[in-house]
């Protein structure tokens, strides 16, 4: 066990010794070091000031990912390397581009802009820059010079730190005290198990994307955590038999096409959960354990049937994902259990499985509705139905009524008008600042209208759509 | 002009390299000084409610803390506000919004004055609160009477019209949104004086505000900003809070200190846009050629004046847009909520005061079948009359050629036509294609705060130094106005150096709002400039042999009888010469004048035009909705620099979008707002901005001798944006078959979308059901 981070910044390796282990690498980076170029615009993950990039030893290479600083805890460095807008020297390629095309205003976004382009710069097959850079928010420009900017960087060679990695690579797991606060990074997932059984009330963390706003915007003091980070059997993907199994730790970023593959809605799906940053460090894993009631995924793997594996001790039980959220804030998980993996069948070779998304703006934000649908339609007739909403209840939760109200009905539009009237007894949705109760409602049933009229092949989505032709 | 070197240039942001290598230095990036202290404010839970008691016992007790401070401690007035005298440091004994700061705590960490802040004890007794625009209505609660603006008989000409329409329109807020949040950093100074850096627009106003809560003169108080992390009018009035509590904290303890907002406290803490509810009614021929208009704008001020009389006034002075009323009645109601204080926002009250014109214009088209553009251009300024509802008279507009000119470049009629075919066959999916023009009058409205200084030094090896009173909030004031001084001088621009605003170098200044910053701060840069220029030219003359006004500055260098030196080496002459090489420049603008007990005057010196044309989409099924190209041609003048300027209206453009469309203010019924962070208030994303955007410059001189005949740009951008607004109108409208006229509230989420496209289609008799 080691009770120091090991980390590299700028080609060396960097040792903080009894760090608060919930300390912000925000904070970090700005008041410990005094590398001010990373800025707190929200410290929440929303607005992308705070954009570093962190990478990974991938081999004998570096997998670079644009993150969120400012809910990243410290500890979350340890074993990998740390780039700041400081790290790029002022005259890099993304740093040239962006002066040119006036990239930059007030320049309180830039920084983290910039990074958000390297990052992408190091990407095999980059997304458009539209999507790299849904998670940076500017104010000022209205983002046409930089999206020029990103058009126009073109890469450099770029000396990554792959020796000082593997130096790290042979550190034994971290385990920290700091005032009688404790961070764990078990290796294995028996450690992980055991180290579970022994602190019930630990607080386990995978990405941060949610506990880390418990620390920035609740100000609550976590007195253990158990990080899943480093257990590398939470970061597989794997087929079994049951369907597409990812494990806890597998951020969204390197489960999007595996999801793709599964269905092209899922692959869309994860596109707008979030922004990159917040997908290079989130987890379907911890989207589905923290029970919120708008998750964006859970809906969407309630239609197929989804399982979760959770663990306790050296057992293992399945639950459907349906039955894992009780009530708003209460999930079927024991003291000392945690979500080993969710199970995701692959959507029947002759079904109609279509996931929906509404929010007020495309990217990066949280959905007022969220919809899945898994139909399985045979001679013009409903066979069955698995049907669940996000953002309709307390919880993630399949709409009985409304998939009563197809199964062995004509699929017609006579039968998704009874079903839609069958939502109102499914749900009582609540207004609130993403949408009125009444909205929800409204939207939902015409969700199932929208998948009518879909599946009949007529296209029916502004997302795609551009300026008419003359 | 064609023969400048420097000003009309696309030269880049004079941090632009800074930014991007993270070296821009912000407040909260300054070295911390030793020694530095942490405030947190404490806030009030409650819209309104008297204060039982407030018993700070156990924050004073908390780890770390140093000093904490509530109303009893102010030495001089416990009053931050810009005019009135309405807004308490620290509320005493009366709290008037969820929000409102009623202590402040001083620490060795943030965190530890942010833990004693909450063991504060507060006894509230509830008192009932007004919250909402139709609270304030049913209480009667103003800031100030009903303005009103007529110009002839609007009433009697609306009766009188071949036709009537009326029609309201609900307008929500918008939130600031910099990306840097408020903060101050305050260090004590000898004698009781004090240094404030303040992220602000208004250093003076600052200063004042410092002065005031701490008794001290002017002269004991100095403001400096180098930067902001974004402004939009949000750190106008409202950073003085935060300055004013650092300041007394420093002061009091002798340590320096700091007060950083976040987010959350941020959003909730300071003032935002006004929302608006306008009733209009018009009277109209067959040709939609408008008789009279009449315009109710209800606005929702807050607990406080602010500077909400002169933004209604805004409103009311754009409630024409560029169009001439033969006779008009514009009333406004200032109601006074028990919410946050709103304030200055990009526009001014102008966006507002443009939509409920913009409405009623497209309700005639609608009514009367013919395309929106031909009633707009119908009503135009230049054709239709020149004769404001205030009395000023709008020469020689150039709305109809600008116009055509982008109805050209946009090819609008043929994708109006494009998009009624398209809309013809598909069902689910609607478009809507609008042009809206702008006109934005140029000048604050209270005419005395027109004025500028400057301060210029020529060292002796060439070197010049510039300071002025107009502060860079990333609008590029700093470059143009840098570019004014090395033009006259004839020196590359790298020979002037851009310094910190400060109020010790530029005093009595105003802030860096209604889009004056280069107009003013340009021109009183150049008064200084051509002071030291004659001073220079004079001994150059003596060198040369020739009359002074014979001496060229140019490429860094002074010709002159066929001689010349350099730049550096005349900076040398001069000094050696005992000539002062140092000026103080002023400006104050011209023509200008307002009786504001009349509203009649002439406000502007001139306006700022535009127009822009937008194309959207929307689902009618789920109320999501796009802007899929924008085509704009905007007034700059002859632009100081093309590259700020185009900056100024992309932004502005889609900062206005997110306005109209995705960002939405949501208080609950207690008064608190729910929306405090950007996980919950929505501002633009890149994906947002329409795929395609084609930005041109009606390229004309300003007819006013501004600075280099340039036209400020800071605001009138931002209503461009209304164009999109009018074409999700008209999408909905498609949605009911254009028999009906929507009843679409802004912003337009996809709920407000949804809604209006339900009710058009009730309206017109149409079903939403599925194959209907």
């Amino acid at each position: 066990m080691r009770d120091a981070v090991r980390f590299v910044l700028d080609g060396e390796i960097r040792t903080l010794s009894d760090v608060d282990p919930t300390l912000t690498v925000l904070n970090l980076l700005r008041y410990d070091l005094r590398r001010t170029g990373t800025k707190e615009g929200c410290a929440e993950g929303d607005c992308g000031a705070c954009t570093v990039a962190l990478g990974e030893l991938d081999g004998d290479t570096v997998k670079w990912r644009a993150v969120n600083a400012c809910i990243l805890f410290a500890p979350m460095l340890d074993g990998k390397a740390l780039k700041t807008v400081e790290s790029l020297g002022g005259d890099h390629p993304v740093q040239t581009a962006m002066v040119e095309h006036h990239g930059s205003q007030c320049g309180f976004c830039t920084p983290g802009i910039v990074m958000s382009l390297w990052a992408r710069g190091r990407d095999d097959a980059p997304p458009p820059a539209i999507d790299s850079l849904a998670g940076n928010l500017c104010r000022c420009t209205g983002y046409g010079p930089i999206l020029a900017a990103a058009e126009a960087a073109e890469p450099r060679d770029e000396a990554d730190p792959v020796a000082a990695l593997k130096t790290l690579a042979g550190d034994a797991p971290l385990a920290l005290t700091h005032k009688e606060r404790r961070w764990f990074a078990p290796r294995t997932l028996d450690d992980l198990a055991n180290l579970f059984v022994a602190h019930p009330d630990a607080v386990i963390l995978a990405g941060a994307t949610d506990v880390g706003l418990w620390v920035t915007k609740q100000h609550r003091t976590l007195d253990t955590v158990i990080a899943l980070g480093d257990v590398a059997e939470l970061k597989m993907i794997g087929q079994t038999p049951a369907g597409l199994r990812i494990g806890a730790g597998v951020r969204y970023s390197d489960a999007l096409s595996a999801l793709a593959a599964l269905h092209p809605d899922l692959g869309e799906l994860v596109r707008r959960l979030g922004s990159v940053q917040v997908r290079n460090s989130g987890t379907i894993g911890g989207n589905i354990a923290n029970g919120s009631p708008i998750g964006d995924m859970p809906p969407a793997l309630i239609a197929l049937g989804a399982t979760l594996v959770l663990r306790s001790g050296g057992e293992t039980r399945d639950l459907p994902l349906e039955d894992y959220f009780l009530a708003y804030g209460k999930q079927d998980r024991r003291p000392g259990e945690f979500v080993e993996a969710v199970v995701i069948p692959a959507p029947a070779a002759d079904s109609l499985y279509r996931v929906f998304k509404l929010s007020k703006r495309f990217d990066q934000d949280i959905s007022a509705i969220s919809a899945g649908f898994a139909l399985t339609i045979k001679d013009g007739r409903v066979e069955n139905a698995r049907i669940a909403f996000g953002g309709m209840a307390a919880t993630p939760k399949r709409a009985g009524a409304c998939e009563a109200a197809l199964a062995g009905r004509p699929w017609s539009e006579a039968t998704i008008a009874a079903a839609a009237a069958a939502l109102e007894q499914d749900f009582e949705p609540i207004g609130d600042m993403r949408a009125s109760a009444a909205y929800r409602m409204a939207a939902a049933k015409n969700l199932l209208r929208k998948l009518f009229v879909e599946a009949g092949g007529e296209r029916a989505t502004v997302l795609n759509a551009g300026p008419v032709d003359v | 002009m064609s023969d400048a070197r420097v000003v009309h240039r696309p030269i880049k942001h004079d941090s632009a390299e800074k930014h991007v290598s993270g070296q821009a230095l912000y407040i909260d990036d300054i070295p911390e000084p030793v020694g530095l202290l942490h405030l947190h404010l404490g806030q009030s839970q409650r819209a309104h409610a008297r204060i039982v008691s407030l018993d700070l016992t156990a924050v004073r007790a908390a780890p770390g803390v140093v000093d904490v401070i509530c109303a009893s401690d102010i030495p001089g007035i416990n009053d931050v506000s810009p005019v009135a005298g309405d807004d308490p440091l620290f509320a005493d004994g009366l709290v008037q919004y969820v929000g409102q700061a009623l202590f402040a705590v001083a620490a060795e960490t943030l965190d530890l004055a942010r833990a004693a802040a909450t063991l504060a004890n507060v006894t509230y007794e509830d008192l009932p609160a007004v919250v909402t625009l139709a609270d304030a209505r049913a209480a009667g609660a103003v800031i100030e009477p009903a303005q009103t603006m007529r110009l002839g008989d609007a009433d009697a000409a609306i009766a009188a019209a071949p036709h009537q329409l009326e029609g309201r329109l609900a307008i929500g807020g918008q939130d600031h949104f910099y990306l840097e949040g408020q903060i101050a950093l305050a260090t004590p100074r000898e004698d009781g004086d004090v240094h404030v850096w303040s992220s602000t627009q208004h250093p003076t106003e600052i200063q004042h505000n410092v002065a005031k809560v701490l008794g001290l003169r002017g002269h004991a108080v100095t403001v400096e900003v180098r930067r902001m992390g974004g402004g939009f009018g949000g750190k106008e009035s409202q950073p003085a809070l935060f300055a004013a509590a650092a300041a007394l904290i420093a002061v009091r303890t002798g340590r320096p200190a700091k007060l950083r907002l976040d987010r959350d406290d941020d959003m909730v803490m300071t003032g935002k846009r006004h929302d608006f509810e306008t009733a209009w009614s018009v009277g109209f021929d067959d040709a939609g050629k408008l008789t009279g208009a009449a315009f109710d704008l209800a606005s929702r001020c807050g607990y406080s004046a602010d500077l909400s009389m002169a933004i209604n006034d805004r409103a009311m002075f754009h409630s024409d847009n560029a169009y001439a009323l033969p006779t008009a009645r514009i009333v406004s109601h200032r109601f006074r909520t028990h919410t946050v204080s709103n304030t200055a926002f990009r526009g001014f009250g102008g966006p507002q005061g443009m939509l409920g014109i913009e409405r009623a214009l497209d309700a005639v088209a609608l009514d009367l079948g013919l395309d929106p553009l031909d009633v707009r251009k119908a009503n135009l300024y230049g054709l239709a009359g020149d004769l404001t509802p205030y009395g000023q008279r709008v020469e020689a507009s150039p709305a109809l050629a600008l116009i055509e000119q982008l109805e050209a470049s946009s090819d609008y009629r043929a994708r109006r036509a494009a998009i009624a075919a398209w809309n013809a066959k598909n069902r689910w999916l609607k478009r809507g294609i609008a042009l809206t023009p702008v006109k934005f009058g140029i000048s604050f409205t209270a005419t005395h705060l027109n004025q500028a200084a400057a301060l210029i030094h020529v060292y002796t090896d060439g070197s010049i130094l510039l300071n002025h009173g107009g502060t860079e909030m990333g609008q590029g004031l700093y470059v143009k106005v840098a570019q004014v001084v090395a033009e006259a001088f004839g020196v590359d621009l790298d020979r002037v150096r851009i310094t910190a605003t400060t109020t010790d170098k530029a005093p009595n200044t105003s802030a860096t709002a209604a889009s004056s910053g280069s107009d003013l701060n340009g021109m009183a840069a150049l008064d200084a400039a051509t002071q030291i220029k004659g001073r220079m030219a004079g001994v150059a003359a003596e060198v040369f042999g020739v009359p002074a006004d014979q001496v060229v500055f140019a490429d860094n260098t002074v010709h002159g009888g066929g001689q010349s030196m350099t730049f550096a080496e005349l900076a040398k002459k001069t000094w050696f010469n005992r000539v002062s090489l140092s000026a103080a420049g002023f400006y104050r603008t011209p023509k200008i004048h307002y009786d504001r007990a009349a509203h009649q005057g002439r406000p502007f010196l001139y306006y700022a035009w535009g127009a822009a044309v937008s194309e959207v989409i929307i689902d009618t099924l789920t109320g999501e909705n796009r802007c899929l190209r924008a085509d704009i041609l905007h007034d700059c003048g002859a632009s100081l620099n093309p590259a700020i300027d185009l900056g100024q209206i992309e932004g502005g453009f889609v900062q206005g979008m997110g306005w109209l469309t995705t960002e939405e203010l949501v208080f609950d019924d207690q008064g608190a707002l729910k929306t405090h962070a950007p996980s919950t208030y929505k501002i633009p994303t890149a994906s947002d901005r329409p795929g395609v955007m084609n930005i041109a410059f009606w390229d004309q001189p300003n007819a006013e001798p501004t600075i280099h005949r340039s036209k400020a740009v800071g605001e009138p951008p931002l209503m461009l944006a209304i164009s999109v607004f009018s074409a999700l109108t008209q999408a909905v409208a498609a949605a009911g078959d254009n028999r009906v006229m929507p009843d679409l509230d802004a912003p337009a989420t996809p709920e407000r979308v949804l809604m209006a496209v339900d009710d058009v289609r009730r309206r017109a008799g149409l079903s939403s059901e599925l194959g209907a």
